[in-house]
Protein backbone atom coordinates (compact mmCIF):
# COMPACT_ATOMS: atom_id res chain seq x y z
CA UNK A 1 0.00 0.00 0.00
CA UNK A 2 0.98 3.68 -0.69
CA UNK A 3 -0.47 5.10 2.52
CA UNK A 4 2.27 7.80 4.01
CA UNK A 5 0.84 9.61 6.40
CA UNK A 6 2.41 9.46 10.07
CA UNK A 7 2.90 11.70 12.89
CA UNK A 8 5.58 13.83 11.40
CA UNK A 9 3.88 14.15 8.19
CA UNK A 10 1.09 15.11 10.35
CA UNK A 11 3.34 18.10 12.14
CA UNK A 12 3.82 19.63 9.01
CA UNK A 13 0.44 19.06 7.87
CA UNK A 14 -0.67 21.37 10.89
CA UNK A 15 0.60 24.57 8.67
CA UNK A 16 -2.63 24.33 6.81
CA UNK A 17 -4.45 24.83 9.92
CA UNK A 18 -2.33 27.81 10.43
CA UNK A 19 -3.19 28.82 6.84
CA UNK A 20 -6.82 29.01 8.43
CA UNK A 21 -5.95 31.27 11.29
CA UNK A 22 -4.08 33.51 9.36
CA UNK A 23 -7.02 34.25 6.72
CA UNK A 24 -9.35 34.61 9.75
CA UNK A 25 -7.06 36.78 11.81
CA UNK A 26 -6.32 39.09 8.82
CA UNK A 27 -9.91 39.49 7.99
CA UNK A 28 -10.61 39.76 11.40
CA UNK A 29 -13.43 36.80 11.62
CA UNK A 30 -12.36 36.43 15.19
CA UNK A 31 -13.02 32.50 14.57
CA UNK A 32 -9.52 31.74 15.72
CA UNK A 33 -10.42 30.27 18.78
CA UNK A 34 -13.34 28.15 16.74
CA UNK A 35 -10.80 26.77 14.78
CA UNK A 36 -7.97 25.91 17.26
CA UNK A 37 -11.26 23.98 19.80
CA UNK A 38 -12.17 22.25 16.74
CA UNK A 39 -8.78 21.03 15.84
CA UNK A 40 -8.10 19.85 18.94
CA UNK A 41 -11.68 18.27 19.50
CA UNK A 42 -11.38 16.78 16.21
CA UNK A 43 -8.17 15.18 16.67
CA UNK A 44 -8.79 14.01 20.16
CA UNK A 45 -12.17 12.33 19.13
CA UNK A 46 -10.28 11.16 15.77
CA UNK A 47 -7.87 9.21 18.15
CA UNK A 48 -10.23 7.94 20.52
CA UNK A 49 -12.17 6.06 18.64
CA UNK A 50 -8.91 4.96 16.47
CA UNK A 51 -8.26 3.05 19.40
CA UNK A 52 -11.61 1.89 19.98
CA UNK A 53 -12.48 0.54 16.76
CA UNK A 54 -8.77 -0.80 16.47
CA UNK A 55 -9.79 -2.78 19.98
CA UNK A 56 -13.16 -3.68 19.00
CA UNK A 57 -12.03 -5.20 15.54
CA UNK A 58 -9.72 -7.05 17.37
CA UNK A 59 -11.74 -8.68 19.59
CA UNK A 60 -14.46 -9.29 17.71
CA UNK A 61 -17.77 -9.88 19.52
CA UNK A 62 -21.11 -9.69 18.73
CA UNK A 63 -22.25 -7.72 21.62
CA UNK A 64 -19.66 -5.43 21.68
CA UNK A 65 -20.29 -4.33 18.04
CA UNK A 66 -23.72 -4.17 18.57
CA UNK A 67 -23.64 -1.84 21.28
CA UNK A 68 -21.26 0.54 19.34
CA UNK A 69 -23.81 0.51 16.42
CA UNK A 70 -26.70 1.44 19.52
CA UNK A 71 -24.02 3.97 21.00
CA UNK A 72 -23.91 5.77 16.88
CA UNK A 73 -28.08 5.43 16.91
CA UNK A 74 -28.15 7.39 20.02
CA UNK A 75 -25.88 9.45 19.16
CA UNK A 76 -27.71 10.39 15.94
CA UNK A 77 -31.42 10.40 17.62
CA UNK A 78 -30.38 13.02 19.55
CA UNK A 79 -28.66 14.85 16.87
CA UNK A 80 -32.16 14.65 14.97
CA UNK A 81 -33.85 15.74 17.92
CA UNK A 82 -32.24 18.73 18.37
CA UNK A 83 -34.02 20.04 14.95
CA UNK A 84 -37.04 19.12 16.25
CA UNK A 85 -38.15 22.05 17.77
CA UNK A 86 -41.58 21.74 19.68
CA UNK A 87 -42.07 18.46 18.06
CA UNK A 88 -42.86 16.21 21.48
CA UNK A 89 -41.11 12.91 22.17
CA UNK A 90 -38.65 14.15 19.39
CA UNK A 91 -35.61 12.23 21.12
CA UNK A 92 -37.93 8.54 20.79
CA UNK A 93 -39.23 9.44 17.57
CA UNK A 94 -36.28 9.53 16.03
CA UNK A 95 -34.96 6.65 18.11
CA UNK A 96 -37.61 4.53 16.54
CA UNK A 97 -37.20 5.82 12.87
CA UNK A 98 -32.82 5.76 12.72
CA UNK A 99 -33.06 2.41 14.44
CA UNK A 100 -35.83 1.12 11.88
CA UNK A 101 -33.89 2.23 8.82
CA UNK A 102 -30.55 1.30 10.20
CA UNK A 103 -32.03 -2.23 11.18
CA UNK A 104 -33.94 -2.25 7.98
CA UNK A 105 -30.95 -1.57 5.58
CA UNK A 106 -28.24 -3.10 7.80
CA UNK A 107 -30.27 -5.96 7.61
CA UNK A 108 -31.10 -6.42 3.98
CA UNK A 109 -26.99 -6.02 3.16
CA UNK A 110 -25.82 -8.93 5.63
CA UNK A 111 -28.77 -10.95 4.41
CA UNK A 112 -27.95 -10.42 0.71
CA UNK A 113 -24.30 -11.29 1.75
CA UNK A 114 -23.34 -7.62 0.13
CA UNK A 115 -21.54 -7.09 3.76
CA UNK A 116 -20.45 -9.80 6.32
CA UNK A 117 -21.45 -9.20 9.86
CA UNK A 118 -17.61 -8.12 11.25
CA UNK A 119 -16.91 -4.81 13.08
CA UNK A 120 -14.80 -3.44 10.65
CA UNK A 121 -18.29 -3.64 7.81
CA UNK A 122 -21.15 -3.54 10.46
CA UNK A 123 -20.09 -0.53 12.50
CA UNK A 124 -18.28 2.24 9.02
CA UNK A 125 -22.25 0.95 7.33
CA UNK A 126 -23.88 1.72 10.26
CA UNK A 127 -22.27 4.96 10.95
CA UNK A 128 -23.15 5.87 7.43
CA UNK A 129 -26.71 5.07 7.48
CA UNK A 130 -27.85 6.50 11.08
CA UNK A 131 -26.14 10.01 10.02
CA UNK A 132 -27.57 9.99 6.81
CA UNK A 133 -30.80 9.27 8.68
CA UNK A 134 -29.98 11.96 11.13
CA UNK A 135 -29.98 14.34 8.08
CA UNK A 136 -33.24 13.14 6.37
CA UNK A 137 -34.88 13.33 9.60
CA UNK A 138 -33.76 16.49 10.73
CA UNK A 139 -34.94 18.02 7.22
CA UNK A 140 -38.14 16.47 7.50
CA UNK A 141 -38.63 17.92 11.05
CA UNK A 142 -37.62 21.78 10.02
CA UNK A 143 -39.77 21.44 6.44
CA UNK A 144 -42.90 19.96 9.05
CA UNK A 145 -42.01 23.21 11.42
CA UNK A 146 -42.08 25.69 8.70
CA UNK A 147 -45.28 24.29 6.61
CA UNK A 148 -47.43 23.79 10.10
CA UNK A 149 -46.76 27.87 10.50
CA UNK A 150 -46.72 29.02 7.38
CA UNK A 151 -49.96 26.57 6.13
CA UNK A 152 -51.92 27.53 9.02
CA UNK A 153 -55.06 28.53 7.75
CA UNK A 154 -55.25 25.99 5.40
CA UNK A 155 -54.84 23.07 8.45
CA UNK A 156 -57.31 25.00 10.23
CA UNK A 157 -59.95 25.25 7.96
CA UNK A 158 -59.56 21.17 6.75
CA UNK A 159 -60.08 20.65 10.54
CA UNK A 160 -63.07 22.70 10.31
CA UNK A 161 -64.57 20.63 7.96
CA UNK A 162 -64.14 17.86 10.12
CA UNK A 163 -61.24 16.40 8.67
CA UNK A 164 -59.15 14.17 10.91
CA UNK A 165 -55.81 15.01 11.79
CA UNK A 166 -54.73 12.99 8.73
CA UNK A 167 -56.42 14.24 6.14
CA UNK A 168 -55.65 17.32 7.94
CA UNK A 169 -51.95 17.04 7.70
CA UNK A 170 -51.57 14.70 4.81
CA UNK A 171 -49.83 16.90 1.92
CA UNK A 172 -47.37 18.23 4.81
CA UNK A 173 -46.66 14.95 5.71
CA UNK A 174 -46.00 14.10 1.91
CA UNK A 175 -43.55 17.35 1.03
CA UNK A 176 -41.95 16.65 4.74
CA UNK A 177 -40.91 12.90 3.69
CA UNK A 178 -40.08 14.58 -0.04
CA UNK A 179 -37.71 17.21 1.67
CA UNK A 180 -35.70 14.68 3.91
CA UNK A 181 -35.42 12.09 0.85
CA UNK A 182 -34.24 14.93 -1.58
CA UNK A 183 -30.66 15.29 -0.83
CA UNK A 184 -29.73 11.76 -1.02
CA UNK A 185 -32.10 11.45 -4.71
CA UNK A 186 -30.16 14.64 -5.89
CA UNK A 187 -26.46 13.14 -4.70
CA UNK A 188 -27.18 9.75 -6.21
CA UNK A 189 -27.67 11.75 -9.64
CA UNK A 190 -24.50 13.00 -9.21
CA UNK A 191 -22.17 10.57 -7.73
CA UNK A 192 -19.13 9.85 -9.77
CA UNK A 193 -19.93 12.91 -12.10
CA UNK A 194 -19.56 15.62 -9.65
CA UNK A 195 -18.42 14.07 -5.95
CA UNK A 196 -16.31 11.36 -5.40
CA UNK A 197 -18.27 9.95 -2.19
CA UNK A 198 -16.63 9.13 0.75
CA UNK A 199 -16.69 4.98 0.47
CA UNK A 200 -15.33 4.60 -3.27
CA UNK A 201 -12.75 7.76 -2.34
CA UNK A 202 -11.55 5.76 0.98
CA UNK A 203 -10.94 2.45 -1.02
CA UNK A 204 -9.59 4.01 -4.19
CA UNK A 205 -7.23 5.74 -2.07
CA UNK A 206 -6.27 2.56 -0.02
CA UNK A 207 -5.19 0.90 -3.68
CA UNK A 208 -8.59 -1.05 -4.77
CA UNK A 209 -9.30 -1.02 -8.33
CA UNK A 210 -11.91 1.66 -9.10
CA UNK A 211 -13.87 -1.03 -10.45
CA UNK A 212 -14.10 -2.79 -7.44
CA UNK A 213 -14.63 0.46 -5.47
CA UNK A 214 -17.49 1.31 -7.38
CA UNK A 215 -19.46 -1.80 -6.67
CA UNK A 216 -19.31 -0.30 -3.33
CA UNK A 217 -20.46 3.23 -3.96
CA UNK A 218 -23.47 1.33 -5.97
CA UNK A 219 -24.50 -0.27 -2.96
CA UNK A 220 -24.34 2.95 -0.69
CA UNK A 221 -26.00 4.38 -3.22
CA UNK A 222 -28.93 1.67 -2.58
CA UNK A 223 -28.64 1.81 1.37
CA UNK A 224 -28.95 5.38 1.77
CA UNK A 225 -32.09 5.45 -0.74
CA UNK A 226 -33.73 3.00 1.66
CA UNK A 227 -32.38 4.16 4.91
CA UNK A 228 -33.36 7.99 3.86
CA UNK A 229 -36.60 6.81 2.73
CA UNK A 230 -37.38 4.67 5.54
CA UNK A 231 -36.66 7.56 8.47
CA UNK A 232 -38.43 10.23 6.90
CA UNK A 233 -42.02 8.43 6.59
CA UNK A 234 -41.83 7.14 10.09
CA UNK A 235 -40.30 10.56 11.81
CA UNK A 236 -42.57 12.07 9.80
CA UNK A 237 -46.08 9.85 10.47
CA UNK A 238 -44.95 10.20 14.33
CA UNK A 239 -43.82 13.45 14.56
CA UNK A 240 -47.14 15.10 13.02
CA UNK A 241 -49.61 14.78 15.56
CA UNK A 242 -47.56 16.75 18.16
CA UNK A 243 -48.85 19.96 16.64
CA UNK A 244 -51.84 18.70 17.35
CA UNK A 245 -53.80 18.71 21.13
CA UNK A 246 -56.20 16.19 22.84
CA UNK A 247 -59.31 17.49 20.92
CA UNK A 248 -57.89 17.74 17.65
CA UNK A 249 -57.08 21.43 17.67
CA UNK A 250 -54.57 23.39 15.86
CA UNK A 251 -51.74 24.54 18.06
CA UNK B 1 -87.54 28.93 22.87
CA UNK B 2 -87.33 25.16 22.73
CA UNK B 3 -84.27 23.14 24.00
CA UNK B 4 -81.36 25.40 22.45
CA UNK B 5 -78.68 23.15 20.35
CA UNK B 6 -76.40 25.38 21.35
CA UNK B 7 -75.93 27.00 25.19
CA UNK B 8 -73.21 28.94 26.48
CA UNK B 9 -73.06 29.57 30.48
CA UNK B 10 -70.65 32.25 31.96
CA UNK B 11 -68.38 31.10 28.99
CA UNK B 12 -65.20 33.04 28.90
CA UNK B 13 -62.19 32.15 27.03
CA UNK B 14 -58.51 33.55 27.41
CA UNK B 15 -55.50 33.76 25.92
CA UNK B 16 -51.23 34.66 26.41
CA UNK B 17 -52.86 35.92 30.00
CA UNK B 18 -55.49 38.13 28.19
CA UNK B 19 -59.19 37.56 28.75
CA UNK B 20 -61.11 37.86 25.11
CA UNK B 21 -64.38 36.70 26.11
CA UNK B 22 -66.32 36.82 29.29
CA UNK B 23 -69.30 35.37 31.10
CA UNK B 24 -71.35 34.78 28.07
CA UNK B 25 -75.08 33.35 28.23
CA UNK B 26 -76.84 32.76 25.51
CA UNK B 27 -78.76 30.25 23.90
CA UNK B 28 -79.43 29.28 20.06
CA UNK B 29 -82.40 27.11 19.22
CA UNK B 30 -82.53 24.86 16.52
CA UNK B 31 -83.31 26.30 13.03
CA UNK B 32 -82.62 29.96 14.38
CA UNK B 33 -80.89 32.17 12.00
CA UNK B 34 -78.74 34.67 14.69
CA UNK B 35 -76.35 37.43 13.50
CA UNK B 36 -73.19 38.60 15.26
CA UNK B 37 -72.24 41.92 15.65
CA UNK B 38 -70.23 44.03 17.26
CA UNK B 39 -67.28 46.26 17.25
CA UNK B 40 -63.78 45.06 15.51
CA UNK B 41 -61.30 42.67 18.02
CA UNK B 42 -64.81 42.52 20.24
CA UNK B 43 -64.28 38.55 20.02
CA UNK B 44 -67.07 37.23 17.28
CA UNK B 45 -64.31 35.50 15.49
CA UNK B 46 -63.15 33.66 18.66
CA UNK B 47 -66.46 33.01 20.17
CA UNK B 48 -67.10 31.03 16.76
CA UNK B 49 -64.23 28.94 17.18
CA UNK B 50 -64.93 27.80 20.33
CA UNK B 51 -68.38 26.77 18.80
CA UNK B 52 -66.51 24.91 16.34
CA UNK B 53 -64.24 23.44 18.62
CA UNK B 54 -61.20 24.70 16.88
CA UNK B 55 -60.00 26.21 20.34
CA UNK B 56 -61.65 25.25 24.18
CA UNK B 57 -63.32 27.32 26.68
CA UNK B 58 -61.43 28.09 29.25
CA UNK B 59 -64.16 28.30 31.86
CA UNK B 60 -67.98 28.43 32.12
CA UNK B 61 -69.62 25.89 29.89
CA UNK B 62 -70.69 25.41 26.11
CA UNK B 63 -72.74 22.59 24.89
CA UNK B 64 -74.53 21.12 21.65
CA UNK B 65 -77.46 19.71 22.26
CA UNK B 66 -77.35 19.58 26.05
CA UNK B 67 -73.63 17.71 25.85
CA UNK B 68 -70.47 19.56 26.53
CA UNK B 69 -68.82 20.19 23.42
CA UNK B 70 -65.46 18.55 24.57
CA UNK B 71 -67.05 15.36 24.92
CA UNK B 72 -67.85 15.04 20.90
CA UNK B 73 -65.77 13.21 18.77
CA UNK B 74 -63.88 16.52 17.67
CA UNK B 75 -64.06 15.40 13.79
CA UNK B 76 -68.03 14.43 13.79
CA UNK B 77 -68.87 17.41 15.98
CA UNK B 78 -67.13 19.78 13.01
CA UNK B 79 -69.19 18.28 10.46
CA UNK B 80 -72.35 18.53 12.47
CA UNK B 81 -71.20 22.44 13.63
CA UNK B 82 -69.60 23.80 10.25
CA UNK B 83 -67.42 26.56 9.95
CA UNK B 84 -66.51 29.17 7.24
CA UNK B 85 -63.37 31.23 8.00
CA UNK B 86 -63.45 34.92 7.97
CA UNK B 87 -60.93 34.89 5.04
CA UNK B 88 -60.59 31.49 3.85
CA UNK B 89 -58.04 30.13 1.57
CA UNK B 90 -58.83 27.46 -0.91
CA UNK B 91 -56.76 23.93 -0.89
CA UNK B 92 -54.59 22.95 -4.24
CA UNK B 93 -55.22 24.11 -7.72
CA UNK B 94 -58.53 23.69 -9.36
CA UNK B 95 -62.00 24.33 -7.94
CA UNK B 96 -62.86 20.16 -8.23
CA UNK B 97 -59.99 20.18 -5.50
CA UNK B 98 -61.83 22.09 -2.89
CA UNK B 99 -64.90 20.31 -3.29
CA UNK B 100 -63.50 17.05 -3.74
CA UNK B 101 -62.39 17.15 -0.18
CA UNK B 102 -65.60 16.73 2.00
CA UNK B 103 -66.07 13.58 0.13
CA UNK B 104 -62.05 12.71 0.55
CA UNK B 105 -62.30 13.02 4.39
CA UNK B 106 -65.60 10.87 4.55
CA UNK B 107 -64.51 8.40 2.39
CA UNK B 108 -66.53 8.65 -0.22
CA UNK B 109 -66.24 8.82 -4.15
CA UNK B 110 -66.58 12.19 -5.69
CA UNK B 111 -70.44 12.65 -6.70
CA UNK B 112 -69.83 14.58 -9.76
CA UNK B 113 -73.40 15.60 -10.24
CA UNK B 114 -73.98 16.71 -6.37
CA UNK B 115 -71.04 19.13 -6.63
CA UNK B 116 -72.64 20.80 -10.31
CA UNK B 117 -75.07 21.05 -8.94
CA UNK B 118 -74.22 23.05 -5.56
CA UNK B 119 -72.18 25.37 -8.17
CA UNK B 120 -75.23 26.07 -9.26
CA UNK B 121 -76.79 27.03 -5.89
CA UNK B 122 -74.10 30.07 -6.13
CA UNK B 123 -74.73 30.36 -10.11
CA UNK B 124 -71.23 28.94 -10.80
CA UNK B 125 -71.00 26.91 -13.95
CA UNK B 126 -70.67 23.28 -13.82
CA UNK B 127 -67.35 23.38 -15.94
CA UNK B 128 -65.88 26.12 -13.58
CA UNK B 129 -65.03 22.62 -11.98
CA UNK B 130 -61.77 22.68 -13.48
CA UNK B 131 -61.25 26.13 -13.37
CA UNK B 132 -57.86 27.00 -11.58
CA UNK B 133 -58.48 28.78 -8.30
CA UNK B 134 -55.95 31.49 -8.90
CA UNK B 135 -58.32 32.41 -11.64
CA UNK B 136 -60.84 32.95 -9.26
CA UNK B 137 -62.75 36.77 -8.18
CA UNK B 138 -62.78 37.06 -4.65
CA UNK B 139 -66.35 36.62 -4.40
CA UNK B 140 -66.27 33.25 -6.76
CA UNK B 141 -63.78 32.25 -4.14
CA UNK B 142 -65.73 32.94 -1.37
CA UNK B 143 -68.79 31.04 -2.78
CA UNK B 144 -66.62 27.67 -3.71
CA UNK B 145 -65.32 28.38 -0.13
CA UNK B 146 -69.03 28.13 0.73
CA UNK B 147 -70.51 24.99 -0.89
CA UNK B 148 -67.19 23.25 0.52
CA UNK B 149 -68.74 23.88 4.24
CA UNK B 150 -72.45 22.74 2.66
CA UNK B 151 -71.55 19.65 0.54
CA UNK B 152 -72.83 17.67 2.84
CA UNK B 153 -75.11 19.87 5.10
CA UNK B 154 -74.19 20.29 8.85
CA UNK B 155 -76.75 20.94 11.75
CA UNK B 156 -74.93 24.69 12.06
CA UNK B 157 -73.67 26.78 10.12
CA UNK B 158 -71.16 29.14 11.46
CA UNK B 159 -70.43 31.90 8.71
CA UNK B 160 -67.58 34.51 10.27
CA UNK B 161 -67.76 37.45 7.91
CA UNK B 162 -68.06 35.62 4.53
CA UNK B 163 -69.66 38.74 2.66
CA UNK B 164 -67.57 41.10 3.84
CA UNK B 165 -65.89 42.87 0.57
CA UNK B 166 -67.83 41.43 -1.79
CA UNK B 167 -70.14 43.55 -4.05
CA UNK B 168 -74.23 43.91 -4.15
CA UNK B 169 -74.47 40.73 -6.42
CA UNK B 170 -72.50 38.44 -4.87
CA UNK B 171 -73.69 39.25 -1.54
CA UNK B 172 -77.23 38.28 -2.93
CA UNK B 173 -76.29 35.34 -4.27
CA UNK B 174 -74.63 34.33 -0.88
CA UNK B 175 -77.59 35.85 1.38
CA UNK B 176 -80.32 33.70 -1.03
CA UNK B 177 -78.96 30.74 -0.44
CA UNK B 178 -78.08 30.70 3.30
CA UNK B 179 -81.72 31.92 3.39
CA UNK B 180 -82.56 29.05 1.75
CA UNK B 181 -80.88 26.65 3.58
CA UNK B 182 -81.90 28.12 7.11
CA UNK B 183 -86.21 28.14 5.55
CA UNK B 184 -85.89 24.79 3.71
CA UNK B 185 -83.12 22.72 5.15
CA UNK B 186 -83.72 23.95 8.64
CA UNK B 187 -80.01 24.80 9.10
CA UNK B 188 -79.13 26.34 12.26
CA UNK B 189 -77.12 29.81 11.62
CA UNK B 190 -75.09 32.06 13.33
CA UNK B 191 -73.31 34.80 10.91
CA UNK B 192 -71.27 37.47 11.74
CA UNK B 193 -71.39 40.86 9.85
CA UNK B 194 -70.77 44.42 10.03
CA UNK B 195 -73.03 44.94 7.66
CA UNK B 196 -76.64 46.41 9.17
CA UNK B 197 -78.85 45.85 5.86
CA UNK B 198 -77.98 41.66 6.83
CA UNK B 199 -79.40 41.93 10.23
CA UNK B 200 -82.67 41.55 8.61
CA UNK B 201 -82.13 38.46 7.27
CA UNK B 202 -81.86 37.33 10.85
CA UNK B 203 -84.31 36.33 13.17
CA UNK B 204 -81.92 37.67 16.31
CA UNK B 205 -79.15 40.02 16.50
CA UNK B 206 -76.60 39.51 19.13
CA UNK B 207 -73.26 42.23 19.88
CA UNK B 208 -70.48 41.52 21.66
CA UNK B 209 -68.30 44.07 22.79
CA UNK B 210 -65.22 43.99 24.69
CA UNK B 211 -65.68 39.88 24.87
CA UNK B 212 -69.35 40.74 26.58
CA UNK B 213 -72.57 40.55 25.18
CA UNK B 214 -74.71 43.04 24.85
CA UNK B 215 -78.35 43.13 26.08
N1 LIG C 1 -54.80 33.22 20.44
C1 LIG C 1 -54.90 34.53 20.79
N2 LIG C 1 -53.99 35.07 21.63
C2 LIG C 1 -54.06 36.35 21.99
N3 LIG C 1 -55.02 37.18 21.58
C3 LIG C 1 -55.95 36.71 20.74
C4 LIG C 1 -55.94 35.35 20.30
N4 LIG C 1 -56.99 35.17 19.48
C5 LIG C 1 -57.62 36.35 19.42
N5 LIG C 1 -57.01 37.31 20.17
C6 LIG C 1 -57.43 38.69 20.39
O1 LIG C 1 -58.78 38.66 20.82
C7 LIG C 1 -59.48 39.78 20.34
C8 LIG C 1 -60.75 39.32 19.62
O2 LIG C 1 -60.39 38.76 18.36
P1 LIG C 1 -61.50 38.26 17.34
O3 LIG C 1 -60.80 37.79 16.12
O4 LIG C 1 -62.40 37.31 18.01
O5 LIG C 1 -62.27 39.62 17.02
P2 LIG C 1 -63.46 39.91 16.04
O6 LIG C 1 -64.59 40.41 16.86
O7 LIG C 1 -63.72 38.74 15.18
O8 LIG C 1 -62.87 41.12 15.18
P3 LIG C 1 -63.07 41.46 13.60
O9 LIG C 1 -64.42 42.09 13.47
O10 LIG C 1 -61.97 42.42 13.33
O11 LIG C 1 -62.94 40.18 12.85
C9 LIG C 1 -58.52 40.55 19.46
O12 LIG C 1 -58.02 41.63 20.23
C10 LIG C 1 -57.42 39.55 19.15
O13 LIG C 1 -56.20 40.18 18.97
MG1 LIG D 1 -63.42 38.29 13.18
Amino acid sequence: MNLAVNNTSLMFALILVIIAILIVHREKLGLEKDIIYSVIRAVIQLVVVGYVLKYIFRVDNVFLTIALVLIILFNASWNAKKRAGNIRNAFPISLVAILASTSVTLGTLVLTGSIKFIPSQIIPISGMIASNSMVAIGLCYRNMNTNFQNQRQQVLEKLALGADLHDASISIIRESIKTGMSPTIDSAKTVGIVSLPGMMSGLIFAGIDPVRAIKYQIMVTFMLLSATSIGSLIACYLAYKSYYNEQKQLL
Amino acid sequence: MGKPILKGTDLGYYASDKTILQHLDFEIAPQEFVTLTGPSGGGKSTLLRLLASLISKTSGSLTFKAEEIETYEPTAYRRQVSYAFQQPQLFGQTVADNLEFPFTIRNEPFDNEKAVEFLGKVNLEPDSLNQPITELSGGERQRVALLRNILFMPEVLLLDEITTGLDVDNKAIINRLIGQLNQTEGLTIISITHDTSEFKLANRLLTLKDGQLEA
